[in-house]
C-alpha cells in the first residue's frame, strides 16, 4: 500500500502546487526502471534517491516513474511518453536504454535526460555512474581470504564493460589475498530473475564455490547461499542486511540521492548541462554495507583499510603490473588504468579462465 | 574447463527441483485443454499462487497451508476465466492473455508488503535409511513433498484420464461438446472443474517458486515459467507422460547449462543459454512427428465456444 498513499500524496501536492501557485508548476522529474522496485537491489536504491529528492525539494518538484521496462523499444516509448507529459528532467537507470535516450533525447531537445552506466552523450544527455568497481576490489579482497575451497563463483548479468570491470577487479584482489583462487563466472544474462539467479547460484555451490559474488540485482543468490549453509555472499546495490551476518558478510550499496537532488537543483536553477559523472567511495556514490562478525577481525581490518585507500585517492584497484588475460602488457609497474580504458573495458585480466561473451 | 567439477548426482537432483513447478503448471493445464478450453492464463495464475501461498506461509508460519491457499487462489483466478469463457461466451486467447496481465498486476500490487521476508522452510522429508542408499538415495529419497507430490499427481492425471469413466467424459467434452452434450453430460460444469484443477495446479507450481525453490517473493518473479508449461503441454502432444519428460528435459538442460558454463565448457554462452528452449522442442516434437494416425494432435473442441443452443 505504500506506493498507493505515495502516488496519491504526491498526485495531492502537484494538485495544491498547480492550484496555489498556478504560474509556477513543479518541475516534472521521470525516473525509467529496469526491475520492479521492490528488487531489493538495483532499482530499489534509484526509487529510494528518487524519494529522497521528494523529501528535499517538496512539492518544487513532482516525480513520476515506471517499472519493470524492458531495455528496447519499449523504453523509448516510455521515455517519449514521459517527456509528452512533460517531464522535464528523465533519468534513465540501466545500460541497455542507452541509445533509446540518445534516439529520445533528440526529439525533445528541451527535455534532460541522465543515463545511468552508459557512455553515449549529447547536449541534453548526461551520464552518471559510480565507481562500483572499487566496492568490488574489497569484495575480492574478503573473498579471497575467506574461500576454503580456492573456488570463487560470480554470477554476472550482461557481457558489458560495467560488469566486466567487477570481474576483473575482484578477482585482482582476490588474486593478491590468496594466489591459488580461481574464479567460476556464469552469465545469467539477466539483470532480475530470481529463479534463475537461484539456479545459478546453486550450480556454483554444487561444484564447491564457497564463496558467491553476484552482480544480478535480486537476493534469491543470498537465499541459495543461506540454505546451502557454509558459502558467503554480498549484497548487490543494495545492502541486502535481512541476510546479514551470514551468508552476506558485506555489500556494495549504491547511493544516488546526492547526485539526483544535486542535478534536479541545476535544472530548477537553469544551469544544467550535459555532464560524465564517475564517482565512488571517495564521492559518496558508492558506499561499502557492515561487514559482519562472520569475517575475521584481521580481514576486515584489511579490508577497511583497502576502502580507505581507495577512498581518499592513494590507491587506485587496477594499479599496474597488470597484463591481459592473453598475457599481453596492459599496465606496467605502478601505472594506473585511464578512464577511457576502464569504461570500454573488454577483456579479463590475466589469470581469469573462460572467455567473455560477444 | 572442468568438467569434473560437475556431480552427475547433485545435478539430477537439482533438475527435479527445477522441474517441479512446471510440471504442476503443465499437467493442471493439460486437464483443461484435454476439456476442449484453452486457457493461456497459467502465468497469471502461477503469480497468484505464488504470491497467495506466501503470503499465507508467512502469516501462519505453516508452507502446508501456503501451498493450500495457492491452489486455492489459483483455481480462483482460473474460475474467472471460466465464468468469462463458458458463461459469458468471451473468446479463450483474449480472456487468457487478459488472466495473466491482471495476475501480475494482481500479485504485485498483494505482494508489496511481503517484499524482503523470508518464508517458513519446508522440511525435507525423512525418508530414513533410504536416504543413504548411494547415488539413488541423493537423487530420489532427499527432497521435500511437493517433488514427489507432483509425481504423484502426474500419474494420477494420467491413470484418471486412462482408466475411468470420468477420464473419459472428460475426453469426450474435449473432443465434441455437441455429442456429449447430446449424450446428457454437461459441458459447462464439467470445463469449470477441469478448469478449476488447472488453476489449482498452477497456483501449486507458483507457490513452489516463492516458497522452495527461490525462497522468497519478489514481482514477476515466475519469470515465464507460465509459458513454458503451456508450450510443453502442445509439444507433449496433451499426453501426461511426455509432459513429464519435456519438463525434467526443460528443467535438466537449464541446470546443466549453468553447471557447463561454472565448469567453464568453452562453447558460446549465448548457445547454452538457449538450449533449454531449442532442446526441449526439438525433442518433443521429433517424438510427435513420428507419432501414425491422430493420436498425437489436439483435442478437437480445443478453444471452441460452447453453447447448447447451438
Amino acid at each position: 500500500m505504500k506506493r498507493r498513499t505515495l502516488l496519491g500524496a504526491t498526485a495531492a501536492l502537484a494538485a495544491l502546487a498547480t492550484g496555489a501557485f498556478a504560474q509556477d508548476k513543479p518541475l516534472k522529474v521521470g525516473f525509467v526502471y529496469v526491475g520492479p522496485v521492490g528488487d531489493g537491489g538495483w532499482t530499489y536504491e534509484h526509487d529510494q534517491a528518487r524519494l529522497k529528492l521528494i523529501e528535499h525539494f517538496g512539492d518544487k518538484v513532482e516525480t513520476v516513474f515506471q517499472e519493470n521496462v524492458p531495455e528496447g523499444a519499449d523504453a523509448e516509448r516510455v521515455m517519449t511518453q514521459m517527456a509528452l507529459s512533460g517531464a522535464k528532467l528523465i533519468f534513465s537507470t540501466s545500460f541497455g536504454y542507452m541509445d533509446p535516450t540518445i534516439n529520445v533525447a533528440a526529439k525533445f531537445p528541451d527535455v534532460k535526460f541522465e543515463h545511468a552506466t552508459g557512455y553515449k552523450t549529447a547536449d541534453n544527455v548526461g551520464v552518471y555512474s559510480a565507481r562500483f568497481y572499487e566496492g568490488r576490489a574489497i569484495q575480492g579482497h574478503i573473498a579471497g581470504k575467506m574461500t576454503k575451497t580456492n573456488k570463487v563463483g560470480y554470477i554476472a548479468s550482461f557481457p558489458i564493460p560495467e560488469v566486466i570491470r567487477g570481474i576483473n577487479s575482484a578477482f585482482i584482489h582476490a588474486k593478491k589475498a590468496n594466489p591459488d583462487v580461481q574464479f567460476n563466472v556464469i552469465w545469467a544474462y539477466t539483470w532480475f530473475d530470481p529463479a534463475k539467479e537461484a539456479d545459478a547460484a546453486k550450480a556454483l555451490i554444487e561444484q564447491g564455490n564457497d564463496v558467491i559474488l553476484q552482480h544480478t540485482d535480486s537476493t534469491a543468490p543470498q537465499a541459495a547461499a543461506q540454505a546451502a549453509g557454509d558459502v558467503i555472499t554480498f549484497g548487490q546495490a543494495s545492502d541486502m542486511a535481512e541476510y546479514a551476518p551470514k551468508p552476506r558478510v558485506s555489500s556494495i550499496i549504491d547511493n544516488w540521492a546526492p547526485y539526483y537532488i544535486a542535478r534536479t537543483q541545476a535544472v530548477l536553477d537553469g544551469t544544467w548541462e550535459s555532464d560524465n559523472t564517475w564517482d565512488g567511495i571517495g564521492a559518496g556514490m558508492v558506499g561499502i554495507g557492515d561487514i559482519t562478525d562472520a569475517v575475521p577481525a584481521d580481514v576486515k581490518e584489511e579490508a577497511l583499510a583497502l576502502k580507505d585507500s581507495i577512498a581518499d585517492g592513494s590507491y587506485h584497484p587496477f594499479t599496474g603490473p597488470l597484463k591481459k588475460q592473453d598475457g599481453s602488457d596492459w599496465l606496467a609497474e605502478g601505472e594506473t588504468a585511464d578512464d577511457g580504458t576502464l569504461a570500454g573495458m573488454n577483456f579479463y585480466v590475466e589469470g581469469l579462465t573462460g572467455e567473455i561473451p560477444n | 574447463m572442468n568438467l569434473g567439477a560437475i556431480d552427475p548426482v547433485l545435478l539430477i537432483a537439482s533438475l527435479m527441483v527445477a522441474a517441479t513447478p512446471i510440471i504442476l503448471a503443465a499437467i493442471g493445464e493439460l486437464v483443461v485443454e484435454k476439456s476442449g478450453v484453452l486457457n493461456l492464463g497459467v502465468e497469471g495464475m502461477m503469480i497468484t499462487g505464488a504470491i497467495c501461498g506466501f503470503a499465507v506461509a508467512v502469516e501462519s508460519g505453516s508452507p502446508v497451508l501456503g501451498f493450500a491457499l495457492a491452489a486455492l487462489g489459483g483455481a480462483a483466478m482460473a474460475l474467472i476465466f471460466g465464468l468469462l469463457t463458458q458463461y459469458l461466451l468471451s473468446n479463450q486467447v483474449a480472456t487468457g492473455l487478459a488472466l495473466t496481465l491482471f495476475g501480475l498486476g494482481v500479485s504485485a500490487m498483494v505482494g508489496q508488503a511481503y517484499r524482503g521476508i523470508k518464508p517458513p522452510a519446508t522440511t525435507r522429508i525423512d525418508m530414513g535409511p533410504l536416504s543413504d542408499i548411494p547415488v539413488l538415495g541423493r537423487i530420489l529419497f532427499n527432497h521435500d513433498w511437493m517433488v514427489y507430490f507432483a509425481l504423484a499427481l502426474v500419474a494420477c492425471v494420467w491413470a484418471f484420464l486412462k482408466f475411468t469413466r470420468g477420464g473419459l467424459i472428460l475426453r469426450a467434452v474435449g473432443e465434441s461438446h455437441d455429442a456429449a452434450h447430446a449424450l446428457g453430460y454437461r459441458v459447462v460444469p464439467i470445463r469449470l472443474l477441469a478448469i478449476a484443477f488447472g488453476g489449482a495446479c498452477a497456483g501449486l507450481g507458483g507457490a513452489y517458486i516463492s516458497l522452495i525453490r527461490v525462497p522468497q517473493w519478489t514481482d514477476g518473479m515466475t519469470a515465464g515459467a507460465g509459458w513454458i508449461a503451456l508450450a510443453i503441454v502442445v509439444f507433449a502432444s496433451w499426453r501426461a507422460g511426455r509432459v513429464l519428460l519435456g519438463a525434467y528435459l526443460f528443467g535438466g538442460i537449464t541446470v546443466l547449462q549453468l553447471n557447463l558454463q561454472a565448469a567453464g565448457l568453452p562453447v558460446p554462452v549465448e548457445v547454452l543459454s538457449m538450449s533449454p528452449y531449442l532442446i526441449t522442442i526439438a525433442v518433443l516434437v521429433v517424438m510427435s512427428a513420428r507419432q501414425r494416425g491422430a493420436a498425437g494432435s489436439a483435442p478437437a473442441m480445443l478453444g471452441r465456444i460452447f453453447h447448447a443452443s447451438s
